[in-house]
């Protein structure tokens, strides 16, 4: 492990033969995935597919009923202190009796910052996501996308080595949202952060990722791990204007769209 | 009700309607008590004097009405602290909670009055049995509505709490008081009025000083006047507490009244 550069990122997450099932409802079965430090993935699926549970389950906050989830090459057993998650609830993840600002920095008083530093993160934080002029706001004197954008800043100024998003654009009109795209690309590339990010737009998904790990079937599984090989760089007009993006997203819906197709997929690629 | 303008005439009206009860039954008793003169019932504009005489001159103030109130505070304060303790962690622990309900349900179906003997035996006449007294009958209302806060604690924000590691202090300071302290608010002011009953009961049976003391003994002395002086302070006293409770409590969930006229506002 001396030599790993760049081009080949160590993996920081293992996902071994992930099942999960509530009592007797078999949800997730038999998930294989690696995910690479710096890497983007989008998790796309079908809703009710379980990717809420997945992620809780990549997060420590649900053990797995059979498999594991290995965390730098350790099984995890609760949530790991270098991971950041931007809940699909965002409305009840925040505290109503805490300003915005308090709501940020709360995290960072619990990893032992001072005072002055964490305000100042924090501030810098809801800055990031647009919402300078709205600190001292409670979670409910903010619109949905706000709050949205206030458990993001969260998440952003608590600094994680992977931050896991479930939906986090889901709210916030087209316009925020394609400035949200940009800066979770922005923060991976500065700060080399690991984002996994469940979210039901395939446009999103491809626009966003390295890789989109599609899932489907029932119980669900990865129908397939989508490379996208449109550079690191990416532009919301010229990205999508590419060739290639149209192509990739089309096999991504069509594997959603027909999860039985997910075989057939495999057999055409010749893999 | 049309909405009043002016500030002024808005405050006043607040007055009149906190004001009409305490004004009718007094004219309603100085008028009465005039007609007939009854050793029972003294004349108002008596007991009114005789409150000036035996309380602000006399002194009454700083013998009787202080310890009272030191005494309440006391056994008020270790009551919000222990109910909201143990409801915290009765809260958090629903297995344990469940196993010690019949002990917590029957410590509090049990009538006040029936732990004087007890509390007399184990800790005598003097301060500490008032206080623990006070304290171990008003906490119940606090710790059961504690419980039930905490509970209230959204499941997603308990992720939060997980995935964040928030540290079991920030938790309990940032997360779970705030989320209790209405549910808090309510039960203290049940338990602040028990605390006063309680009290006075406790007083009556205890060491000289305090106005439970002061009333029994002027009854037992037959100083009717003085006793009913003792009545009127008394409830002033249990007014003026509560009002100023209100006010606390006002000013600590700011942001939940904020909040509930906001949405509510929303919605209408
Ligand atoms: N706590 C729970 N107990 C039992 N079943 C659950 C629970 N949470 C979710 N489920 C079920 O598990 C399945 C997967 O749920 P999950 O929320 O993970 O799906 P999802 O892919 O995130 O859906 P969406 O896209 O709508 O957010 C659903 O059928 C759901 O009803
Ligand atoms: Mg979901």
């Amino acid at each position: 492990m001396t030599d790993t550069n760049k081009a080949a990122p160590e993996p920081l997450l293992h996902i071994d033969n992930l099942g999960f099932s509530y009592g007797e409802k078999e949800i997730l079965r038999g998930l294989d995935a690696q995910i690479g430090t710096g890497e983007l993935v989008c998790i796309v699926g079908p809703s009710g597919a379980g990717k809420t549970t997945l992620l809780q389950c990549l997060s420590g906050l649900r053990p797995a009923t059979s498999g594991a989830v290995r965390f730098r090459g350790r099984p995890i057993a609760g949530p790991p202190a270098e991971m950041a998650v931007v809940f699909q609830d965002y409305s009840h993840s925040l505290m109503p009796w805490l300003s915005a600002l308090d709501n940020v920095a709360l995290p960072l008083k619990s990893a032992g910052l001072g005072k002055k530093e964490r305000q100042q993160r924090a501030l810098e934080a809801l800055e990031e996501v647009g919402l300078a002029g709205s600190e001292q706001k409670y979670p409910w004197q903010l619109s949905g996308g706000m709050q949205q954008r206030v458990a993001i800043a969260r998440a952003l100024a608590y600094r994680p080595a992977v931050i896991v998003m479930d939906e986090p654009f889901a709210s916030v009109d087209a316009q925020t949202r394609a400035d949200l795209e940009d800066l979770t690309l922005r923060v991976r590339q500065h700060l080399d952060i690991t984002v996994l990010l469940v979210t039901h737009d395939i446009d999103e998904a491809v626009y966003l990722s390295d890789r989109v790990m599609v899932l489907a079937g029932k119980p669900t599984t990865v129908a397939d791990m989508i490379t996208v090989d449109l550079g690191r760089e990416r532009d919301q007009i010229e990205t999508k204007a590419d060739p290639r993006f149209a192509g990739l997203r089309s096999q991504v819906y069509r594997l959603i769209r027909r999860p039985d197709a997910a075989d057939a997929a495999l057999a055409a690629s010749g893999r | 009700m049309k909405p009043t303008r002016n500030p002024w005439a808005r405050t006043g009206a607040g007055l009149a309607w906190h004001l009409w009860l305490p004004v009718l039954l007094v004219a309603g008793s100085l008028l009465l008590s005039q007609q007939f003169s009854s050793h029972y019932f003294p004349p108002l504009r008596t007991i009114a004097e005789q409150t000036w005489v035996i309380w602000f001159d006399g002194g009454g103030m700083a013998e009787n009405l202080l310890p009272s109130l030191l005494r309440l505070l006391a056994g008020f304060c270790a009551a919000v602290v222990a109910g909201v303790l143990l409801g915290t962690l009765l809260g958090l622990m629903p297995r344990t909670e469940e196993a010690l309900r019949p002990l917590t349900d029957s410590f509090r179906a049990i009538p006040g009055a029936a732990l004087l003997p007890i509390a007399l035996m184990f800790f005598g006449t003097g301060e500490a049995m008032k206080i623990v007294l006070i304290a171990f009958i008003s906490m119940w209302p606090i710790m059961l509505n504690t419980i039930d806060g905490v509970r209230s604690v959204n499941p997603t924000l308990g992720q939060v709490m997980e995935s964040f590691k928030l540290r079991p202090l920030d938790r309990f300071w940032h997360i779970y008081l705030p989320a209790a302290a209405p549910q808090v608010f309510a039960g203290a002011r049940t338990a602040l009025a028990i605390g006063v009953a309680v009290m006075v009961v406790v007083e009556m049976f205890g060491t000289p000083g305090g106005l439970g003391y002061f009333i029994r003994h002027a009854q037992e002395n037959f100083q009717v006047v003085a006793m009913w002086t003792g009545m009127l302070v008394l409830g002033v006293f249990g007014y003026l507490l509560n009002a100023l409770f209100r006010a606390f409590e006002k000013r600590i969930l700011n942001w939940h009244h904020a909040m509930v006229a906001h949405t509510q506002g929303a919605s209408s």
